[in-house]
């Protein structure tokens, strides 16, 4: 240290200690970063071989007739996974959809409101709602919700959205107990809390200059967050989304408790369905190694990470092509 | 010919440091008014007051009188947002929207009052980028991102913004303050031609910029941080860089303390 006090020029001639020292730290971080970015890789990579090896029997024996046959069969050893390909994105879709504009709405809210007498208890009370467990949501969901909606939202819709030429087809009334929109919405209920909190962080984060920007040209705060907080906020939004998503496809307790587990694909989101999470946790302990029963377990597997991927691909390239137009 | 402001008992605080005290200051119609003062004596809490954004920030509140015309905008049943349709703003820092094009970030302001016809909007664009010394820059890349522009670009975005509007008065907070010299000039040149269309009120920290664009100027001081700031002296631009009569502004101006 103190020859580089001294003479500056040490400093290009050698390495003194504290650049070493430097180097060292920097050459750790960068192996550390790099070993656990590989690593997450090949997990994922160790993951899909290991679900693809498993899966691959069902797939070389039924090939595409897996994904479009109704048919769900152990004792025949007959499996086709269209009705829970057909539950899972229904519901998953039911439930994006509904907790989406909520969700916003809900983060907006958080972030306008200036009164912290309002703003920090309702923060504190969305965030207790995603660490509530799903099977008290699936319990809740069964003996109050499903009932609750049997009887007055599931005759509503019909009298209303029900009578309308193309929307009729969604609200055909079944006697099922548990259908699909009461799985959607305890979906929509469990992961409202998780897009709303990364929402309104990603809102948190918009520039305040570019509120003003807004507000100065005359902008009411409605304007003022359509011209600048909304577009800025956009791609958080969609990450918001799909981790919401992510959650919503892979959640299995409270669905198969509110679903009806029955095997028919209906327009009617008051029928019945069944999802591909629910039907792995129904069936894994019974599927023995001799039939095919096993490995369409996996195969269901595999088909639930490539919906998910696809989904997130999908959302990315949209974000992507919106910011492009820049509109 | 537009209407100028006539600022009556003024004061602001935020929370209960009360920043500014019973400001009286008649901004002339038609006229460049400069703002000038050291750090923290007040100058821009008292811009953001004349179109009613100072309030926006948390905790912060004004009262008092500012006429515009025979309109107080602090009456009670004054709606800020109308305020600020009709007083524009220029920020210290370029607030282009980054997701906007340059065209769509020009006629933002036209679209929330209802402008939507194309033509309409592409002319009053192409005025007011002219206006700002920015359309012979910007008019092949009117489709870009405005976010992607130099700073200079994007401050003179911002002001044809401001101007696209047709404000009759314009705010401007230190607009040149993080910009390089060719693009201050041009900003310049920008406030001396709109003279006599626009009133035009500036803060500025930089007394030759004071000097060379305005018209009238007044001084401001925070004399300790217990006392709020208030105005010393407002008069015509060259009386107040040759004879002021406060020693308080002497002193700033001849570069004794500030």
């Amino acid at each position: 240290m103190s020859e580089v006090s001294q003479s500056p020029r040490t400093e290009h001639d050698a390495e003194t200690p504290v650049r070493r020292r430097l180097r060292i730290g920097d050459s750790v971080l960068s192996g550390t970063t790099v070993l656990i970015s590989v690593g997450l890789v090949a997990l994922l990579a160790a993951l899909l071989w290991v679900l693809e090896q498993g899966a691959a029997p069902a797939f070389m024996k039924y090939g595409l007739n897996f994904f479009t046959s109704r048919q769900w069969d152990p004792v025949n050893d007959r499996f086709g996974a269209l009705p829970y390909i057909y539950g899972t994105v229904v519901t998953s879709t039911l439930a994006i959809l509904s907790a989406l504009p909520i969700s916003v709405g809900l983060a907006l809210l958080l972030n306008e409101v200036r009164s912290r007498l309002l703003r920090n208890p309702l923060t504190v009370l969305v965030d207790l709602l995603a660490a509530i467990p799903s099977v008290v949501y699936g319990l809740w969901g069964l003996f109050v919700l499903a009932p609750f909606l049997n009887r007055y939202l599931a005759p509503a819709l019909g009298a209303t959205l029900g009578k309308l030429p193309i929307l009729s087809a969604l609200f055909v009334p079944t006697p099922a107990v548990g259908n699909m929109l009461n799985a959607g919405i305890i979906l929509a209920i469990m992961i409202i809390p998780i897009i709303t909190a990364v929402t309104r962080e990603v809102i948190a984060t918009v520039p305040h200059d570019l509120r003003e920007a807004a507000m100065a040209l005359g902008a009411t705060r409605y304007e003022a967050i359509r011209m600048a907080v909304l577009p800025h906020a956009r791609s958080g939004i969609v990450g918001a989304t799909m981790l919401g998503l992510g959650r919503a496809l892979g959640e299995t307790i409270a669905v198969s408790m509110l679903i009806g587990n029955g095997l028919g694909i209906s327009a009617s989101l008051l029928a019945p369905g069944y999802t591909i999470p629910a039907i792995i946790a129904n069936e894994f302990r019974e599927a023995t190694s001799t039939g095919m029963q096993h490995s369409a377990l996996l195969a269901l597997a595999l088909v639930l990470v490539a919906i998910a991927l696809f989904l997130a691909a999908a959302s990315r390239l949209l974000v992507r092509r919106s910011e492009r137009m820049g509109s | 010919m537009s209407d100028g402001l006539d600022i009556v008992g003024l004061s602001a605080w935020y929370g209960t440091d009360r920043v500014l005290a019973d400001v009286q200051m008649e901004i002339r119609p038609g006229q460049v008014t400069a703002i000038i003062g050291p750090s923290g004596c007040g100058k821009s809490t008292l811009l953001r007051c004349l179109n009613r954004m100072h309030e926006e920030l948390p905790n912060a509140r004004a009262t008092g009188s500012v006429m515009f015309g025979d309109w107080d905008l602090y009456a009670p049943d004054s709606d800020p947002t109308d305020v600020r349709l009709h007083i524009g703003m220029v920020f210290q820092r370029p607030n282009p929207f980054p997701t906007m094009t340059v065209f769509e970030n020009v006629v933002a302001g036209l679209k929330l009052r209802g402008h939507y016809d194309r033509v309409n909007l592409k002319e009053r664009a192409e005025q007011a980028m002219r206006q700002a010394g920015v359309w012979d820059e910007l008019k092949d890349r009117l489709n870009k991102p405005g976010g992607r522009l130099s700073g200079g670009q994007q401050q003179r975005l911002c002001i044809a913004r401001a101007l696209a509007v047709e404000p009759q008065v314009l705010l401007m907070d230190e607009p040149a303050s993080a910009l390089d010299p060719i693009s201050t000039q041009l900003v310049e040149d920008t406030i001396v031609q709109l003279k006599n269309e626009v009133t035009i009120v500036i803060v500025t920290h930089n007394m030759q910029q004071a000097a060379r664009i305005s018209d009238r100027t007044a001084f401001m001081l925070r004399e300790s941080a217990e006392r709020p700031a208030a105005l010393i002296e407002i008069d015509d631009t060259r009386q107040m860089f040759t004879k002021p009569i406060d020693k308080r502004t002497e002193a700033y101006i001849t570069g004794r303390f500030g």
